[in-house]
């Protein structure tokens, strides 16, 4: 009876603290819509449709790899939410680079690729940039294809092979978190650079203009992408210390290692 | 010892939001006159109106007035609530011991 009273106090708290602090977070940050996302527009029709219809297979292996895994194991749905807001909020909260002046935000994608697997974490970025798009002026439903390829594909691989790539060398979590976020960041926004710069160079060479994308994104997004691989390493620290078995469950620890 | 633990959670607690409250709005006024733009206005956009292409509204503007605000606060409030709910649900102790059970 103590220990339901403790539960539900605890529960409260966590219902309570958490949307405060996460509204409060993105309010304090928010100003106009510093949306990071490649904007309504900006991509013509045909690169539009392109990175659109290349983004389909992706998502619907995503919502097969989905239905597979939440038939069988039932812990799947809560992480799978978890993952749901994770990306959601911290793909729509600009922090600002004192460094550079300007806002960007992570992408989330790292963390939900490696605990979830990069199929499923499309199909989470793509509901993500669905409602940013929709209703926070984030991104744009035109773009979404160019932006879930970037975010979504890119983000979520990267994250994921780095992760196993790091782990296989018997790298340490935490670090292999870190560079896992990081590279996913990083990965997100050099696609960013290649989608624009192939909608919008018309008649100059592509090259030069690719340079000239990554040159201007890199004094916010380098410390960005270390402020990702930080965030990134914590969760998986922390989900370590919390769920062994959940990380066992979903390969990203072995048997072995979770003691 | 739990009065002394449940102290420092409050102090640590109180910390990060005045350090985010810092942050936030003490930061930009260091750089008077400047604003923050985000990278989307700094970079993608500003590339692409030099390459003739121009941001169009979205299809439902809530970019204002103090409306996107409010759309952000409850965008906060609504994410903040779901992964507060799983997490509780995934690393609590009746939510570890349901899962369990559930799987047999």
């Amino acid at each position: 009876m103590k220990k339901s009273g403790m539960f539900r106090t605890q529960t409260l708290r966590v219902a309570v603290v958490l949307p405060l602090l996460t509204a409060y977070g993105l309010l304090l940050t928010v100003s106009d819509a510093d949306a990071m996302h490649i904007s309504e527009g900006i991509l013509p029709f045909h690169w539009a449709a392109f990175w659109s219809i290349l983004s389909v297979p992706f998502v619907a292996y995503g919502l097969y790899r989905l239905g597979r895994l939440s038939a069988v194991d039932l812990s799947f749905k809560p992480l799978v939410g978890l993952m749901a807001a994770v990306v959601f909020i911290i793909s729509c909260m600009p922090i600002p680079v004192p460094t550079a002046g300007s806002c960007s935000h992570p992408c989330g994608t790292a963390i939900s690729g490696i605990l979830v697997g990069p199929a499923i974490s499309i199909v989470v970025a793509a509901v993500a940039l669905l409602i940013q798009a929709l209703f926070l002026a984030h991104g744009g439903l035109s773009t979404w294809g160019a932006n879930l390829i970037s975010m979504g594909v890119m983000g979520s691989f990267a994250g994921f092979l780095t992760f196993k790539a790091l782990r296989s060398m018997k790298i340490n979590m935490a670090v292999s978190g870190f560079m896992a976020g990081l590279l996913a960041d990083w990965a997100t926004y050099f696609t960013t650079s290649i989608e624009l710069a192939s909608g919008i160079k018309g008649d100059s060479p592509f090259m030069p203009l690719l340079w000239k994308i990554l040159i201007a994104f890199i004094p916010t997004q380098l410390p960005l992408g270390i402020l990702e691989g930080a965030m990134t390493a914590g969760m998986i620290v922390l989900l370590y210390k919390k769920r062994p078995d959940l990380l066992v469950k979903m390969k990203v620890l072995k048997a072995e290692e979770a003691g | 010892m739990k009065v002394h633990r449940s102290k420092l959670k409050a102090q640590s607690f109180g910390m990060i939001l005045l350090l985010l409250t810092a942050f936030c709005l003490l930061a930009p006024s260091t750089t008077a006159g400047q604003k923050w733009p985000g990278v989307d206005e700094s970079v993608i956009e500003k590339v692409a109106k030099e390459h003739g292409k121009e941001a169009r509204q979205p299809f439902i503007n809530t970019d204002q007035g103090d409306l996107l605000l409010f759309v952000f606060l409850l965008a906060g409030a609504v994410g903040g609530f779901i992964g507060g709910y799983y997490w509780r649900a995934l690393t609590g102790k009746r939510g570890k011991e349901e899962t369990q059970k559930k799987n047999g």
